[in-house]
């Protein structure tokens, strides 16, 4: 029974993907690949994989696409939204398949990867869940550093609003009718969600979860909120917004740095405060990641557009 | 140890602070951030110095469960380096990206991309673990790219997009190795895996690795992407594009081929690695000779320096006893990198100093420029002479070490190489040095600070002094040098 499952989804997989790079069309790809995340989150699923399986069907799915709509939406407006020659240019397609033949064939010559033995250390480490003990204490200069990536990649995005847009509210302005679905949306959701995205940073420490789950889903809704015009559009100056965005990584550097005035290394938690500070390390990176997010998808400063 | 935190958290910190803190607080605070950065490099590299590798687990977890740093003489000389071409930059930022001059959203970008491209250059020299060094060049890729599209035009953006694309397939491939060797040996720290059992796939992982590393690195025929990129930032990103970030890519090659699975050096991929290097320095050269602009003629040139890093692979160790110094091109290859990255920063810097005068960085425009910017014009000369090799320059050094190394190799088409590239250097720069000498003077231009045009100035010199005192820097780039650098791979 579950293999029959598995190979329908293993050619759910195959057959989405392929649909979303070898059609005609911009908005058929980018359907395709919003079901394509959602085919690989069950995938990860089945692997056992549930920590993966959330972020991919939040950012993979949710987030990207959203962002691929909108991006669409734009190139349709100047009516740039057919692609000239379907399907993938023959050199990426080849340098692609090679890489697949290549690493099916590492696959096949691999022994069966033996899990890391977290379990002696994970009774030290504060977090009862193996990924969060990885993510928040052996490995944190990673994580510290990821959660600064997102910053780096959110000012990458911010670069591109044009000079005299910079001062404006940031993203499109989106337009919802008042009794229209999304507006209803706007306000169903975001409870639900808010309490779904604490639950989920609250029990990651101990089951599946963490910060980058949780502060995906809020991101959902705080973008929802944004889309039904429920929350208006923040300016980039806004010291609050930047306040929110610096909180996670400054937290956690801080924290970091404490350990080493007080006599430990740079990032190390001792155990008996260990788990509080991982609690207060992921309350505050959900915040920085969740508004992140969003802002990530939303895009540029941009002055609204003048009526035609 | 102390001195090693600080150099990881400090820009990290200050880029957090600048983006929270009002405006008028940026430029002290990001002044504060490099003199700060600049005595913690200086601390650090006496300290290895003095007692030999600094070493750091992060968290107190030993891997393979943590992370481990290590700043040996090598990761060392690049902190020094780095700190350098940033405080320099800095300096040169004060005028050049100011919000008045550029906008408020190049200004107050810049502060920030700076600061975190700084944290994240620091954060690779030292890492011995393959994630942790992915994580590294990624923040290090989207600060570059970020930095590219500053100036904001179509162009800029354009070739932003385009260094994303080639910088994304990088770590997507760089990743695909790294998960192969951690499925393979459960491990990802660079001395764990130097002792680790050879597994089937790790000649596949180290290719994917190198592959990717090779695109971030502008290695040709990756190098498309990098010569519009650096050249349609505004000056001082690109003196950190050209500079620096191309090291960081670089370095982990080396710690890859030569410390973590030199074992799978086979003498076919070492000579194609410096066929792909030896192409990269005649082609570079050539399209630097093309253009008509300073800044691409500089940009171009960073195609052609890069490939000689990659000279490397096939000569280091290369006839190790005959010559009088051991491990002649490893340590002529890492002497290239650090006065290639403080020569080429001064040439973007007093570029940009030409078109804050003139406007413009066509070399028409800037004929008979010397007479108005006598400074600017002699940083520019003192650089060129390290980018063409010649004595008594850094660059001079380190070709000087490469080619005896081919000589005593018998590698001689590699030493006919580091001649080519070194005469088309000379051609390639003399082209600017006519226009800059030229006896008529086109147009009248604005007048420059005179601190600002002693910022390049001050660079071009400090590679001049790397070779003028090239044994100190040569004993630290000893200090916890891999085995295989004096025996070869």
């Amino acid at each position: 029974m579950s293999l029959a499952l598995d190979l329908a989804l293993c050619a759910l997989i195959l057959g989405v993907s392929l649909a979303a790079v070898a059609g005609a069309g911009v908005f058929r790809a980018v359907i395709f690949f919003i079901t394509y995340g959602l085919f690989v989150a069950i995938g990860w699923a089945r692997l056992g994989a549930y920590d993966v399986a959330l972020a991919e069907a939040a950012i993979g799915a949710g987030l990207t696409g959203v962002l691929l709509l909108t991006a669409q939406g734009r190139l349709r407006r100047v009516q740039a939204d057919r692609t000239e020659r379907p399907g993938a240019p023959l050199p990426a397609a080849l340098a692609g398949g090679a890489v697949t033949l290549a690493l099916a064939w590492a696959w096949f010559v691999l022994p069966v990867p033996e899990a890391p033995d977290v379990a002696q250390a994970l009774p030290q480490s504060g977090a009862g869940n193996p990924v969060t003990a990885v993510l928040l204490n052996f490995r944190a200069w990673d994580t510290l550093l990821e959660s600064i990536v997102l910053l780096a990649a959110l000012l990458g995005v911010w670069m591109l609003a044009r000079d005299a847009d910079w001062d404006a509210p940031l993203g499109p302005r989106y337009h919802a009718r008042p009794s229209g679905v999304l507006a209803y949306f706007g306000r169903v959701l975001p409870p639900i969600g808010l309490i779904f995205g604490v639950y989920l940073v609250w029990a990651g420490t101990e089951t599946v979860g963490g910060a980058f789950q949780g502060g995906t889903v809020l991101a959902g809704v705080v973008l929802v909120a944004m889309m039904a015009q429920v929350l208006p559009p923040p300016r980039a100056s806004k010291r609050l917004l930047r306040a929110a965005l610096v909180l996670g990584p400054g937290v956690f550097l801080l924290s970091g740095l404490a350990a080493a005035a007080l006599g430990g290394s740079f990032l190390s938690l001792s155990a008996a405060l260990a788990k509080p500070a991982i609690l207060i390390i992921e309350a505050a990176l959900t915040v920085s990641i969740a508004v992140t997010l969003a802002l990530l998808v939303i895009g540029p400063a941009e002055a609204p557009e003048p009526a035609p | 140890m102390t001195s090693l935190v600080v150099l990881l958290t400090l820009p990290l910190v200050a880029a957090l602070a600048v983006l929270a803190l009002p405006e008028r607080r940026r430029e002290p605070l990001g002044l504060l951030t490099v003199a700060i950065g600049l005595v913690a490099a200086l601390t650090l590299a006496a300290s290895v110095w003095r007692s030999g590798p600094v070493l750091l687990t992060l968290g107190g977890w030993t891997p393979p469960l943590g992370i481990a740093l290590r700043a040996d003489g090598l990761a060392v000389a690049l902190i020094l380096m780095s700190a350098l071409v940033m405080s320099a930059v800095a300096l040169a930022a004060r005028f050049e990206m100011r919000a008045t001059r550029v906008g408020p959203r190049a200004a107050f970008g810049f502060w920030v991309l700076m600061a975190l491209l700084w944290g994240a250059l620091n954060a690779v020299y030292v890492s011995r673990d393959l994630f942790n060094l992915y994580v590294g060049i990624e923040l290090l890729s989207l600060a570059a790219v970020a930095l590219v599209a500053l100036s904001g035009t179509a162009k800029a953006l354009a070739a932003a997009l385009r260094y994303m694309i080639f910088a994304l397939v990088g770590s997507v491939l760089y990743l695909a190795g790294v998960v192969l060797t951690y499925a393979a040996h459960g491990v990802l720290d660079i001395g764990l895996l130097a002792a680790r059992m050879p597994a089937e796939s790790d000649a596949l992982a180290l290719g994917l690795m190198t592959a990717g590393l090779l695109a971030k690195t502008a290695l040709f025929p990756f190098h498309v992407w990098l010569p519009t990129a650096h050249a349609a930032a505004p000056a001082p990103a690109s003196a950190l594009l050209s500079a620096l970030v191309p090291k960081a890519s670089f370095l982990i090659l080396i710690r890859l081929w030569f410390e973590a699975m030199p074992d799978l050096a086979s003498s076919a991929a070492v000579m194609m690695l410096a066929v792909l290097g030896s192409i990269a320095v005649i082609w570079g050269g050539v399209l630097a000779l093309v253009q008509s602009r300073l800044k691409l003629i500089v940009a171009y040139s960073t195609v052609a320096q890069l490939g000689y890093l990659f000279l490397i692979f096939p000569l280091a160790g290369g006839g190790g006893s005959v010559q009088p110094w051991s491990a002649g091109a490893w340590t002529g290859a890492m002497f290239l990198a650090l006065s290639h990255g403080l020569a080429k920063a001064a040439m973007f810097l007093a570029a940009g100093i030409c078109i804050a005068a003139v406007g413009s960085d066509r070399l028409g425009d800037l004929r008979g420029l010397v007479r108005h910017l006598p400074m600017t014009v002699a940083a520019l000369a003192l650089a060129a002479i390290t980018l063409a090799g010649l004595p008594p320059s850094g660059g001079f050094t380190a070709k000087y070490l490469l080619m005896t190394s081919a000589l005593a190799a018998g590698q001689w088409p590699l030493a006919l190489v580091l001649v080519g590239g070194g005469l088309l250097a000379a051609a390639y720069l003399y082209r600017p040095m006519a226009a800059l000498f030229a006896r008529e003077a086109r147009i009248a231009p604005r007048p420059v600070p005179r601190i600002w045009q002693a910022v390049p100035l001050t660079l071009a010199a400090s590679a001049i002094l790397l070779g003028l005192f090239s044994a100190t820097p040569f004993d630290l780039l000893q200090i916890g040098r891999p085995e295989p650098a004096e025996e070869g791979l």
